[in-house]
């Protein structure tokens, strides 16, 4: 379903040099048009090649108007469903609207730490240099699986 | 000084390690790379300097954009990296490289409860056998909290911001002055005193008139897996609907094997069989929800043509036959006329629900939506227009197009170097030996774990070969690896110094020559696109796309071809070749897509060359050579590698020799009788 932009939301990211939904599109899809040249709607953005777009819904959870929503590939499927996210920080919710009208809401959890609260290295030991060579990572958190050495069956 | 288009500013660094890619793989080694690198300042007598670019934005770049709803490889304490790589070996047939699967076994868990403690929410079972989602305050993997497994392999998650998380961890630790987004990596540069050495890589920005010059020491080639090389089974909106990420368009493969790096494997691919047209997963419900696929008549294939794996010993004797096969038994029912196929949801939702109390069945329904909602958003768009509640209504499987990855269930890539501590071998034992060229290694172990066969060039993920079903986990866990390994490198070739074998302002003129033959003959005809001095990236697509799809089997001959077909469309991608010199950038999104066509051009070449080679159908339901339909054990258990020389425009595909590292009998025992 290739997203589109509601002309009466999209404020451009209030003219800042990189708006949110061209900086995360990883298909370069997202434009934002500043003077209406290529869509009649300055300052706007739109996606300005629907047929590569994934639906990765990545443009949509991020815009913060709410601007973008998709439409479903029109090749594809009968019109009038909605499927729309709300994303918070440690949940999203989805609103579900089917072509008969039939809505169903869900909420789930992404996140049980607060975002950007992640502190890489803190609390962690330093690399031992002389094991670099060795196998298994600078730090072990009960993960590394040591194997039964019987089933190596070239290894004496 | 700014540049413009047409005219781009030329930005020259230097650095010790270059990692292009911000996926998966290349978050896992950002943030192992760090304490490592800080360790060996004393032997390098100064820091090491690392920088990360990406053709997107980490946050959401490369495979997991979306989401995913399960880790697909997580050992535990139960089960030993050898199953694992027995696992890994059965669904590919055969041919894997044990080394290296057996390493990411022992690895992969430990990368996982990284992201647990970062934030992921994992699913967990409580005493009483019930699940409970992620947010819930039960106890972390690493301290023995039990996972919701949704096979034996697979791990239940929360996981529509997985990527967001795992890369907040890996730009902290690398430092965003060491990241630069936006710049997609066109080729790689060999060293002008070494061929066999990487010396540097050109891309440029897709957000301002920048070429970028790198040179370094090591590089980590981490940009993914190849999709859109094949016609996909929608043409009109639909054809961003992929099942694999669009966006990865081959840069690996094209990139690795300018480079002269060594591949193994290219005539592997994967065919999922998904639900139609949005290609949702299937795992859960397979797995999870116990649902059935039945032809148009109810009945379930896997059952009706068992005899069918009979026809391939001793694979489809095992306990789970390997995926391929399965699609091989849904293939005979489509071909003769007892399509669609279903997926019962109804049946198994049902099922699920005379045993549950009624707070349950709304968790259990939640399940099913949020295992799309959190990775293939698309699927409940095609289920929402079409009416479609699970537990009213089945769903339609089917087998989509062709893709190239090495890091899910498909083992196509780069050969690589695995660890020396597992018994690998250290020579080459193929009766053909005498055809393998002879500057690349023996063995499968060169010193530095992830190294290509080109020094200095590393890969992971969907960038090494011969291995698969790594998936997100073990694809950040073998990034770690090679972080090590990087370092090892750098420290050890410290007195080197990397000189590029062209001169820049040649590789500039390369890279932006799409945008001269556009500025040179736009004026020559009035409409934009019809012009007989350039090709769009988009028609070069759709050429590409064309052949591949009715000569190198692709869905319009039912995944079948035979070498008279192979060796046409070779003809003819000889010519797309030629032509690609005459792509058109009218602006720097269409300079994009430029280069990730040619990078698809290449990696496709690979693919038929690679099925040309292989006298046999080594995976029945992914592709069928009808002149050779069979697997040839004693001929063909062993791996095709290839390496292309970029000045002749050729390939040479050789045989090297297939070891086991672990005994596959095992697998067999159960089902044998
Ligand atoms: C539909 C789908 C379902 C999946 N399901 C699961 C699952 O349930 N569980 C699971 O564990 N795994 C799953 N996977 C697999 C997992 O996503 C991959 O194994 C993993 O992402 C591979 O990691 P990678 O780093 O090799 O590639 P990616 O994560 O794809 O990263 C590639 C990176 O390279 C960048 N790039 C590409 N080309 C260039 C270039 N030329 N220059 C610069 N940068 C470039 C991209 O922007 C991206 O950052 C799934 C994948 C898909 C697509
Ligand atoms: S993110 Fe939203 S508001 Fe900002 S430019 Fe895009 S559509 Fe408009
Ligand atoms: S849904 Fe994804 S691919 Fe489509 S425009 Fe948005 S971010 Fe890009």
């Amino acid at each position: 379903m290739p997203t589109f932009v509601r002309t009466d939301k999209c404020d451009g990211c209030k003219g800042q040099d990189k708006t949110a939904c061209m900086y995360i599109c990883p298909h370069d899809l997202m434009k934002l048009d500043k003077d209406g040249s290529e869509t009649g709607h300055a300052m706007k953005a739109w996606n300005q090649e629907p047929e590569q777009c994934w639906e990765c819904y990545s443009c949509v959870k991020i815009c913060p108007q709410q601007a973008i929503e998709a439409r479903h590939y029109a090749d594809i499927v009968p019109l009038g469903g909605s499927v729309q996210p709300l994303r918070g920080s440690d949940s999203i919710m989805w609103t579900i609207k089917f072509r008969n009208g039939t809505l169903k809401r869900f909420k789930f959890p992404i996140r049980t730490t607060p975002e950007g609260s992640i502190d890489p290295y803190g609390g962690k030991p330093a690399a031992d240099y002389a094991k670099i060579s060795a196998s298994g990572f600078f730090v072990q958190h009960n993960g590394y699986r040591v194997g039964n050495p019987a089933e190596l069956i070239r290894k004496k | 000084m700014a540049g413009e288009f047409g005219k781009p500013e030329v930005v020259q660094e230097e650095v010790d390690i270059l990692i292009i890619g911000g996926g998966m793989a290349a978050c896992g080694t950002a943030y192992e790379i760090g304490p490592w690198a800080k360790q060996a300042e004393k032997a390098m007598g100064r820091p090491i300097k690392v920088k990360l670019v990406d053709k997107a934005a980490m946050d959401r770049s490369g495979a997991v954009a979306q989401g995913l709803s399960a880790i697909n490889t997580y050992i535990g304490s139960e089960q030993d990296p050898a199953d694992y790589a027995r696992m890994v070996s059965n669904d590919l047939m055969g041919i894997t490289r044990d080394d290296l699967a057996y390493d990411l076994g022992r690895h992969v868990d430990e990368s996982v409860h990284l992201f647990e403690e970062w934030g992921l929410p994992i699913w967990k079972t409580d005493a009483n056998g019930e699940r409970h989602d992620g947010s819930k305050g039960m106890p972390a993997l690493k301290d023995g909290g039990k996972p919701v497994r949704s096979g034996k392999w697979q791990i239940m998650i929360n996981g529509e911001s997985y990527k967001w998380i795992v890369a907040e961890a890996a730009k902290k630790a690398l430092g965003m002055e060491n990241i630069e987004e936006r710049i997609f990596i066109v080729k790689l540069i060999n060293d002008k005193n070494d061929k066999n050495r990487i010396a540097g890589a050109i891309g440029f920005s897709v957000r301002d008139h920048k070429v970028m010059v790198y040179k370094f020491k090591a590089c980590l080639l981490v940009a993914g897996g190849c999709v859109n090389i094949f016609r996909p089974r929608s043409v009109g909106e639909g054809t961003g609907r992929a099942w694999y990420p669009v966006w990865n368009a081959g840069s690996t493969y094209a990139m690795a094997a300018e480079a002269g790096a060594e591949l193994t494997m290219m005539e592997n691919r994967f065919v999922p069989a998904r639900f139609k047209d949005g290609y949702g997963p299937v795992g859960a419900w397979f797995l999870l929800f116990k649902a059935q696929a039945t032809n148009a008549f109810g009945e379930t294939y896997m059952t009706k043509n068992k005899e069918m794996l009979n026809d391939y010993p001793p694979y489809g004797q095992a306990a789970v036959p390997a995926s391929c096969l399965r699609n091989h038994l849904m293939l005979k029912e489509m071909k003769e006329g007892r399509g669609p196929i279903w997926m019962d949801t109804v049946t198994a939702l049902g099922k699920l629900k005379e045993t549950l109390s009624p707070r349950e069945v709304k968790h259990l329904e939640a399940e099913a939506w949020e295992d799309f909602l959190d990775m293939c958003v698309g699927q409940c768009g095609i289920w929402v227009g079409e009416n479609i509640e699970p537990e009213k209504k089945n769903s339609e499987l089917m087998p989509t197009e062709p893709y190239l990855l090495g890091s899910h269930s498909g083992c196509c890539g780069i050969w690589a170097s695995g660890p020396e501590d597992v018994g690998a071998p250290t020579d080459e034992g193929h009766a053909d030996k005498a055809k393998i060229p002879s500057h690349l290694p023996k063995g499968w172990s060169w010193g530095y774990r992830g190294m290509t066969t080109v020094a200095g060039l590393f890969t992971a993920g969907d960038g090494v070969g011969a291995s698969g079903h790594k998936f997100s986990s073990g694809s950040h866990a073998e990034g770690r690896m090679c972080a090590k390994s990087m370092v090892k490198f750098v420290v050890d070739n410290k007195d080197h110094k990397p000189e590029l074998d062209t001169d820049v302002a040649t590789l500039v003129a390369e890279i932006y020559k799409p945008v001269m033959n556009y500025m040179e003959h736009r004026n020559y005809s009035t409409a934009i696109d019809v012009n007989p001095h350039y090709i769009t990236p988009k028609m070069l697509q759709f050429r590409l796309q064309k052949i591949m799809d009715e000569y190198v089997a692709g869905v319009a001959t039912y995944y079948t071809t035979n070498e008279h077909m192979l060796k046409l469309a070779q003809d003819k991608l000889d010519m797309l070749k030629e032509d690609a010199e005459k792509m058109r950038a009218k602006d720097l999104h269409e300079l994009l897509r430029a280069w990730e066509n040619y990078h698809r051009i290449l990696t496709a070449e690979a693919h038929l060359q690679h099925i040309l080679f292989r006298q046999e159908s080594r995976y029945p339901g992914f592709y069928y050579r009808a002149d050779k339909n069979f697997v040839d054990e004693e001929n063909w258990k062993c791996f095709v590698n290839s390496i292309y020389d970029k000045t002749t425009k050729k390939w040479n595909c050789f045989k090297r020799a297939h070891v086991d590292i672990v005994d596959k009998s095992k697998l067999f025992k159960a089902a044998a009788h």
